[in-house]
């Protein structure tokens, strides 16, 4: 079952030039910006203190000092002048102790308190996947996608953030610090991008077997191209135009496939699974776990607990001559 | 390193009463410990009923049984008290006979704990309300039948040749135990019965 | 009720008619434990119970410690195959689990039952066989989850066990009913040795050890056993709701049915978060001892230091929500969580304040002890202030559950309890053994330690801040935390090599290290009063104290108490606050049935993951062998 493996490894991976595409350290967004300029303050601060602590340590091991007649033989001078220092390090603990609490308090006022956004979006959390549904007021131009968000440059964006079983938690670090899923409960988080690209985000509560293989891309367009994408989103898939895609789609429909996905256009109808009307379209499959080809396809249809043990897809028994059809047609799901 | 005898401790007693006995210390920190317990049982009650919008989940528990229970609990108080006068005076029939009554009352007040349960309106397995009415009830009755079951074994022991000594001390503390059951059933009693009522 | 029965008092020898040779000799008789297998199961003494708890202690170290290499060898190279997500999830619910519950809460109060009788200078811990009992169920516990994991039915939800993914929905079968259960066995067995404690304390000192006299290692433990006895009634009632969601069909976490998941997340950390405090206060134990001994004079600030160590125990309530920040609570309530966590950095820093104070007026001793302890400072600083980082909310969104957040913890865990635990166990070794570690190997040991320590555990910041998140089986190669994660798993290679050294250090200092004497160190405290190792009844004759450093002020002879029985085992009670004597209480004899209960508690405990009707039948059974443990066996004991 692994065989297919080094097959994966060998196809080019289309992003690996994105350094820093899920670090704190490289904000691109301003919530990003604000939680990084945060962190660099209070680590030259408590360095500092880390520093200044240690010197101490260091001179009081360092000094030279008189032999004593007998280890309870202290001068009262001595330890008032002890007393003086020992106070003062404390008031200048809590002093720093304040400061930072006020600081934290204030970004945590700026970043949290609009929950308003011309976008919104619902987030769902799966085992281990994620749900994406981009909200309307026109029920027709709803749509639901997978793994992958995209928004448009420079506009917050509401997410709601919902779970279908365990706790999990959204986190894009280089837009936004993260929220948790919690079943029963809808939390809110807001994220914007301040310019162009792709920002990979990853379930950060433990959820089980496939915890690490829970990834979401959010890819940021400037406004237009995100309104030409969304208009594709919103339309059905299109019916297939040459016969071995044809053939791939009929596959799709008469296998077991449709109890769990959905395409819209199509009879298949399933919910419990990602929605695959335009799967064509996104970066990768498996929430993140391959770059999207039509070779990753074929070797997720075929192996999918050879490559992430213990998710919910099964294996589908095809024959030899059904991959080729069925990943054609899937791949031109764009 | 030689030894310097600065103090002579031959005429110091062998027992006492009280906080003078390690017992009783030992005594008041399991009553610390499971007051924790029952604090945060209770606790884990109110939050839930906080988070649920149209608490109870289900009808109150009736008033009957349980009033009856926590009279006879607040009644045994005062047995109990006398018990620990006569156990520091060592009075061996008097702490004989308020063992007997003792011990009678607590099988009273176990009978009462299970017609409180049989009348409980909801099951465990219902909705958390009821996970919690049941959990939070045997949580208090763990506590009774131990002291309960207890209070008849010391029962027995003062009728043995044990009875004497030291052991009076071990009646008084488990007295002193009888009085952390009943005051620990008062905030469960108000939390169980009287905050869905409110 | 004849009147004789009361007289035979009169005729009993007291130390005040032997000869010092006759006197030991007999006492050690009295308070002696039997050969054979049923002596070693039916012993109360609390230095043999304590190093068993010792032992045992540093034995699941070892456990969690290869639970940990398993997983740095795992994370070493991206996409790794090595080991698969069961395996992997059980291995670090396994390291954490051993790590907090098995090693970290355990060893500190392992020293405690052996020193903290020394120290105040008494002849047993109170309530020994409770003592004995606890260190069985502790045993037993720690075994049944190893053997379940042995078998593959070891836990797999981390050591948090969060709902509903540890609920009976996401988790059928068995796993997580035995972490439940591990927590209840673990559990039992650190309440009943916090209020032994307690109770040693605040009864047993000995005469004139009055509160401000108490020795700061004894305050520690003092404080230390408050914050379980508070702390761990949280997380039973959180375990024995899990189990019961996931055995009897309850809703305490079924959002569903009116229950809801956070309430285990509050219970969880309401105990878990004074947890932390509950491995790091024994760590200050050790390092007030050590520093004291090796500055060559008493610990500077003693009342500070004893309100600090308070204040910390209060503080420690009022911050378990920082763990859940993240959740989606209410703004304002998290704020005030922010607070009170930063605040705990003013009694965490007035006791770094007085070490520092202490070392720089004394003339510090290089020797391994103090050479962990600087290695303290150095760590547990920086953990303590990456710590502030956590406590606020919007840095916390960015680092939390991330190996930030692993790295944080290890620096303080690692850094505040294990480093200072190792100074203690060179520092106390002479005491257990009578022998020397030896003090080259433990200069290797400790620079290995040091070095390995931060190599491994210092990257881990970074490739948290570069968003790697914890408990992720492995991470693919384009994160760009493959370089990180390897120099993190030739730290642990190293760290791992530093305690072979010190294993071989115990081993061979054991048999042929350099004879120690009573007091090597020239310390201050009672336990160096008496021989290395102690005999069975600890102190010839009773101390009584005179000072807080009772063996500095006492240079010539060391003042005592008599009037003891010799035959029987008498312990002086004083008064909780001046220490003045007030009985002579006996102290209880050896008897197998605590061992015997422990194996009937252990046979329910493991009964009821598989049928709830366990209880039932157990808990007659339970009832009898109590019983029998506590009939008195002799109306001597009733005296």
């Amino acid at each position: 079952m692994r065989c297919c493996r080094p097959a994966l490894v060998a196809l080019p991976l289309t992003l690996t030039g994105c350094t820093g595409w899920q670090s704190s350290l490289d904000p691109q967004g301003p919530q990003a910006d604000t939680l990084a300029t945060m962190f660099w303050v209070f680590t030259a601060i408590l360095a500092l203190v880390w520093l200044l602590t240690m010197a101490a340590l260091f001179l009081s091991l360092r000094r030279a000092r008189a032999e004593r007649a007998g280890p309870l033989v202290l001068e009262p001078q001595a330890e008032r002048s002890m007393t003086r220092a020992v106070s003062a390090a404390v008031a200048f603990t809590a002093a720093i102790v304040i400061a930072l609490t006020v600081v934290s308090y204030a970004a945590q006022r700026a970043l949290f308190s609009s929950h308003e956004a011309p976008l919104t979006l619902l987030v769902k959390g799966h085992q281990w996947w994620w749900e994406v549904t981009y909200e309307d007021g026109q029920p027709s131009r709803r749509f639901t996608t997978a793994n992958e968000i995209h928004v448009p440059v420079g506009q917050p964006v509401l997410i709601k953030l919902q779970s279908s079983d365990v706790i999990h938690s959204f986190w894009v670090p280089s837009l936004a610090g993260k929220m948790d899923i919690v079943p029963g409960r809808e939390n809110r988080l807001v994220i914007e991008a301040s310019k162009d690209g792709i920002f990979r985000g990853q379930c950060a509560e433990f959820c089980g077997w496939q915890h690490a293989h829970m990834a979401i891309a959010v890819v940021a367009h400037p406004a237009e191209e995100f309104e030409r994408w969304r208009e594709n989103q919103i339309s059905a898939a299109e019916p297939p135009d040459d016969p071995l895609r044809k053939r791939g789609m009929e596959i799709f429909l008469s296998r077991p496939c449709v109890m769990c996905h959905q395409i819209r256009g199509t009879p298949a109808a399933g919910k419990v699974a990602p929605d695959l009307t335009h799967v064509g379209s996104r970066l990768h499959i498996a929430a993140g776990t391959l770059p999207n080809s039509r070779g990753n396809l074929a070797a997720w249809i075929t192996d999918p607990q050879g490559i992430k043990p213990g998710a919910h897809m099964p294996l589908m028994k095809l024959a030899g001559d059904e991959i080729e059809p069925l990943t054609r047609y899937l791949e031109g799901l764009r | 390193m030689e030894h310097r005898v600065v103090r002579d401790l031959s005429d110091l007693p062998s027992y006492a009463f009280g906080p003078r006995m390690t017992m009783w210390w030992g005594t008041l920190s399991f009553c610390l410990l499971e007051g924790t317990g029952f604090a945060l049982a209770l606790g884990g009650y109110l939050y839930l009923a906080f988070v649920n919008p149209d608490w109870p989940l289900g009808p109150p528990p009736p008033l009957f049984w349980s009033g009856i229970f926590t009279l006879l609990m607040l009644a045994s108080l005062v047995p109990n008290f006398v018990i620990e006068r006569a156990a520091r005076g060592e009075n061996l029939f008097r702490v004989r006979l308020l063992l007997v009554v003792m011990s009678a009352a607590g099988l009273l007040v176990t009978g009462a704990r299970v017609m409180e349960f049989a009348v409980l309106p909801v099951r465990w397995d219902f909705n958390a309300y009821g996970s919690l009415l049941w959990v939070i009830l045997g949580l208090h009755a763990a506590h009774l039948v131990t002291d309960v079951v207890d209070t008849v074994i010391v029962t027995v022991l003062m009728f043995t040749r044990h009875g004497f000594g030291r052991r009076f001390s071990d009646v008084e503390d488990n007295a002193f135990y009888w009085n952390f059951v009943v005051l620990s059933w008062l905030p469960t009693y108000f939390v169980l019965y009287w905050v869905p009522r409110l | 009720m004849s009147e004789t029965m009361l007289e035979p008092h009169a005729e009993e020898p007291l130390d005040t008619d032997l000869p010092d040779g006759e006197l030991a000799k007999r006492l050690a008789t009295t308070w002696g434990t039997a050969g054979g297998i049923i002596g070693a199961l039916s012993t109360v003494d609390h230095k043999i119970i304590g190093r068993r708890y010792i032992l045992t202690g540093f034995l699941f170290l070892i456990l969690g410690g290869l639970a940990a290499v398993a997983m740095r060898l795992q994370l070493a190279v991206p996409d790794n195959s090595l080991i698969g997500p069961d395996l992997y999830n059980q291995i670090f619910t396994m390291h954490g689990t051993t790590m907090m519950f098995l090693f970290g809460v355990p060893i500190g109060e392992a020293l405690a039952v052996y020193l903290v009788p020394l120290m105040v200078g008494t002849r047993n811990i109170a309530f020994p066989r409770l003592n004995a009992f606890s260190y069985y169920v502790y045993l037993f516990g720690g075994l049944m989850i190893w053997v379940a994991f042995a078998l593959n039915i070891g836990p797999d939800n981390g050591w948090f066990s969060y709902v509903p993914l540890a609920g009976p929905e996401f988790s059928p079968g068995k796993r997580a009913d035995f972490w439940a259960q591990l927590v209840t066995f673990t559990e039992v067995a650190a309440l009943a040795v916090a209020v032994e404690i307690v109770v040693t304390v605040l009864k047993l000192r000995a005469p004139g050890m009055t509160l401000d006299r108490i020795p700061l290692f004894v305050w520690a433990m003092f404080v230390n056993a408050f914050l379980i006895i508070f702390a761990m009634p949280a997380v039973m009632l959180g375990s024995t709701m899990l189990i019961l969601d996931r055995l009897l069909d309850t809703h305490f976490f079924n959002q569903a049915e009116g229950g809801d998941p956070l309430l285990w997340q509050h219970l969880f950390w309401f105990f878990g978060h004074p947890e932390v405090y509950i491995i790091f206060l024994p760590g200050t134990a050790f390092v007030s001892a050590i520093v004291a001994t090796f500055a060559r004079r008493p610990v500077f600030g003693y009342p500070a230091i004893v309100l600090s160590l308070i204040a910390t125990g209060f503080l420690s309530f009022g911050l378990w929500v920082h763990h859940m920040f993240t959740t989606g609570l209410p703004q304002l309530g998290a704020t005030f969580f922010t607070a009170s966590s930063m605040m705990i950095a003013i009694p965490t820093g007035i006791q770094i304040f007085c070490w520092i104070g202490t070392l720089w007026d004394g003339k510090p001793i290089y020797r391994t002890p103090l050479l962990f302890v600087l290695g303290f400072f150095f760590i547990f600083v920086a953990g303590g202030l990456s710590g502030v980082m956590l406590a606020s909310v919007p840095i916390d969104t960015q680092v939390h559950d991330t190996y930030f957040v692993v790295a944080h913890f290890h620096y303080v865990l690692i850094g505040g309890a294990v480093f200072p635990l190792i100074g203690a166990i060179y520092y106390w070794f002479p005491k257990f053994t009578g022998r020397m570690l030896g003090e080259r190997l433990g200069r290797c040991h400790f620079w290995l330690a040091f070095i390995g320590f931060n190599v491994a555990f210092f990257p881990m910041h970074i490739s948290g801040l570069r968003g790697m998140p914890r408990r992720v089986y492995t991470y693919p190669a384009e994160m760009g935390w493959d370089t990180l994660n390897l120099i993190s798993t030739l730290g642990a290679a190293l760290f791992v090599v530093s305690f072979l050294v010190f294993i071989y250090n115990v081993a061979a200092s054991a048999r042929g290290g350099d004879i120690a004497g009573d007091n090597p160190w020239d310390a201050a405290t009672l336990e160096w009063a008496t021989t290395s190792p102690p005999p069975p009844h600890n102190f010839d004759r009773i101390p009584f104290v005179t000072s807080r450093e009772p063996l500095w002020a006492e240079r010539e002879t060391l003042p005592v108490v008599t009037g003891l029985a010799v035959d029987k085992r008498e312990v002086v009670i004083t008064t909780t606050t001046e220490a003045r004597p007030d009985l002579k209480e006996s102290s209880p004899d050896p008897t197998v049935w605590p061992f015997v209960s422990a194996i009937v508690v252990t046979v329910i405990f493991i009964a009821t993951i598989f049928t709830p009707w366990a209880l039932a039948w157990g808990a007659p059974a339970a009832a009898l062998v109590m019983i029998a443990w506590f009939w008195p066996k002799s109306v001597e004991e009733d005296k």
